[in-house]
């Protein structure tokens, strides 16, 4: 097979073949082929080149925009990686968010007191529930998640457009010390931003060290498999759509500390982003692989494109098919980067069989 | 009307998408003039400008959607002037602005045997039929903030012109940067009809002399869309180092860009106005980070509704252009081309006044 002799030579001679790819590979395509690295690149370039065309794009103020920016889409493309995983999808988290957001808005509405964890506490539980709905149904139906997310994407944002009724939910009715949340910094980084650092590290932790974190790969890799060798798949997959939709609740209780102002179509569309970091973010759509860092990353990238354009003052008409390109772009180098590295486990398999 | 879209949209439940809200339900409210072509305005029998108001009459208010903070205070402003000219005031509504949602209102109250009906139209077709009943069994028709087509109604009262939009705008900037500076605009979608008439308007209010000092440098649209909006403020910011002030010209974008520069180091240096309601923008407001920004005071907009209906329902007016009549405390009104009756240039709202209004 010349496939494998070409991998053979590459080797340093002499060195015993299951330790071959180790000391001997390219240090650079080493890095490469991992996935948070290349995006850490992407990341890289695009910020030298605003930075090279305004340099105010990497002042203290600036930066802590990006950070605040991005926090929302992390969290979200966190809870959207742990559904991706499995092979599922979540579409409704945009409308979760929404609901969330204007519940939040509610409660300090008719009860002017709350403290703000009570509110963070409500939003996660409510968000959680609505994942519960979502886990349920796809428990119950056998339905592909795509379908049953799909529609309750429009029935969450309808029980939203109900109860709003018309009516907005302004920075003056919810009190100081929620508002000041979403702009408050912590050593010089926004506290939204820590939240979701931790979630990331919590989530990364838990997918990476814990046996029910691997079966969730497992079950995305051949969920018949997964079945056979005893997974419970049918509960993971409920406990990964309930994780997805707190998440989706913690993120609409800081996007009204963020935003200040609500009305029922908080998030709307935001269920596309999502999805987009986190395949930007190497996480596999059809399942099995893919990392809490990358997706994080990947909402990192988006938010940065964002913003970037708005810097570089790209013709508002251009704006959108620029960042389409720029997905395109990522999952290309993805998908070429994964080619080499199949060829290479293959080539080393090969040899040492 | 990109402007108060996320006002009323809410209640057009489950609509298909966002798309179809930011285009259908938003095709009334900010209207320019230039949307009613023809000019079928029916000025049956003639006006007798003399003729006193009568009292007892009965005025009813069909707004989009009740239970929508910004028809409710349209719908007080109503009342207002009907108990001034001592009429019956009335108040009924659909909870849901979708397009037929009136039409079954409008014949309950022809049947009751309404003398004027004020109504703010959730079609500029759907309800025309009704109107049209209810103008046989002898009803006049006043429509405000949103218009239908011209021969439904006798009056349409018009919150405000586009040119009085873009003066007003263009004034409160210069006067919060000192006359001098460069100024961007952050408005809705890059083709957002009414947001783009006003943003040409604007253009041309720059060029007067008084203005020669200010320097429009750019653009950038929000999309309505909050997180966008502050991104485009964000890089507005960024880009323009010299920035002075920022009209917003959007509801949704101007709350979303006062949100921004509240907690970031240009609050107070770089000035932002534009169109907004009280209740989102007074905590930036009262914390400084906006001096005053405009919008139509919709309680004036329903007195001056409820003053045309009895006009019209005393036979002071018929809608024909030219007719003039007297609203009240708001002073005298002139009927404009097509039955078009504009409320004036809009209210401006500061910390002095902020907190008498509540929409």
């Amino acid at each position: 097979m010349s496939r494998t002799d070409a991998g053979v030579t590459e080797r340093p001679t002499g060195a015993p073949p299951a330790g071959a790819g180790r000391p001997g590979r390219g240090l650079t395509e080493r890095l490469l082929a991992v996935r948070e690295l290349s995006l850490l690149l992407a990341l890289g370039a695009l910020v030298l080149v605003t930075t090279l065309h305004n340099d105010r794009f990497l002042s203290s103020q600036s930066v802590k925009d990006l950070l605040l920016g991005c926090a929302i889409l992390v969290i979200l493309a966190v809870g959207q990686t742990l559904v991706i995983v499995t092979r599922n999808v979540d579409l409704s988290v945009g409308s979760i968010l929404g609901l969330v957001a204007f519940a939040t808005g509610e409660l300090f509405l008719a009860a002017p007191g709350t403290p703000w964890p009570v509110a963070l506490v409500t939003g996660v539980a409510l968000g959680a529930v609505c994942g519960a709905v979502n886990g349920g149904l796809i428990a119950v139906a056998r339905v592909p998640a795509l379908v049953i997310t799909l529609g309750t994407l429009y029935a969450f944002r309808g029980v939203d457009y109900y109860w709003a009724a018309g009516q907005q939910i302004n920075a003056a009715d919810m009190p100081r010390s929620f508002l000041r949340l979403g702009n408050q910094t912590l050593l010089g980084v926004p506290v939204l931003f820590l939240v979701a650092l931790v979630v990331v590290a919590v989530a990364g932790f838990y997918l990476r060290s814990f046996r029910s974190g691997r079966e969730l790969y497992a079950i995305g890799s051949e969920p018949t498999a997964a079945r056979l060798s005893g997974i419970p798949v049918g509960r993971r997959v409920f406990a990964v759509f309930v994780a997805s939709g707190a998440l989706a609740g913690l993120a609409g209780v800081l996007y009204a500390a963020r935003f200040g102002t609500l009305d029922a179509a908080a998030g709307t569309g935001l269920e596309l982003q999502v999805v987009a970091a986190a395949v930007v973010g190497g996480v596999a759509i059809f399942g099995g692989s893919g990392s809490v860092y990358g997706a994080a990353l990947g909402a990192v990238l988006l938010t940065m494109i964002g913003s970037s354009l708005a810097v570089l003052r790209i013709d508002p008409f251009w704006q959108q098919a620029v960042v389409g390109a720029l997905i395109l772009a990522a999952i290309g180098l993805d998908r070429l980067l994964a080619l080499r590295m199949a060829a290479r486990l293959r080539g080393r398999s090969a040899h040492g069989a | 009307m990109v402007t108060l879209s996320r006002l009323r949209l809410g209640a057009t439940a489950l609509t298909l998408t966002a798309l179809v809200l930011g285009t259908a339900a938003c095709g009334g409210t900010t209207r320019d003039n230039a949307g009613s072509d023809s000019g079928g305005n029916q000025a049956g029998g003639t006006a007798n400008p003399q003729a006193p108001i009568k009292e007892g009459l009965k005025i009813a208010f069909l707004p989009k959607q009740v239970n929508n903070p910004y028809f409710t205070t349209a719908d007080n402003g109503g009342k207002e002037a009907v108990t001034e000219v001592k009429g019956e005031f009335k108040e009924v509504g659909p909870s849901e602005a979708s397009a037929s949602s009136q039409v079954s209102y409008i014949n309950t109250l022809s049947q009751q045997g309404m003398d004027v009906i004020v109504t703010s139209a959730n079609d500029p077709n759907a309800i025309c039929g009704a109107l049209n009943q209810a103008k046989a069994a002898g009803a006049k028709i006043v429509t405000f903030d949103s218009d239908t087509k011209p021969e439904c109604r006798q009056i349409f009262v018009n919150q405000v012109t586009a040119q009085g939009i873009a003066e007003n705008q263009v004034k409160l900037i210069s006067e919060q940067i000192g006359g001098e500076g460069e100024i961007a605009i952050l408005s809705a979608t890059a083709n957002a009809t009414n947001q783009n008439a006003w943003i040409e308007l604007m253009k041309e209010e720059l060029k007067k002399p008084e203005y020669s000092k200010i320097k429009l440098v750019t653009v950038a649209y929000g999309n309505d869309d909050d997180q966008k909006s502050f991104q485009e403020m964000q890089g507005l910011l960024q880009a323009y180092p010299n920035l002075k002030g920022v009209i917003s010209p959007t509801t949704v974008g101007v709350a979303a860009a006062a949100r921004y520069l509240s907690g970031s180091q240009y609050k107070g240096k770089v000035k932002l106005t534009g169109l907004g309601t009280p209740n989102q923008m007074r905590e930036y407001v009262k914390d400084g980070t906006v001096d005053a920004f405009a919008l139509w005071n919709p309680a004036d907009l329903g007195y001056l509704a409820a003053y045309a209906g009895a006009a019209l329902a005393s036979g002071q007016i018929t809608g024909a252009e030219g007719d003039k009549f007297t609203a009240g405390k708001l002073g005298e009104f002139t009927v404009g081309k097509d039955g078009v009756v504009v409320l004036g240039p809009p209210t401006v709202f500061d910390k002095s006044n902020i907190d008498k209004f509540n929409f």
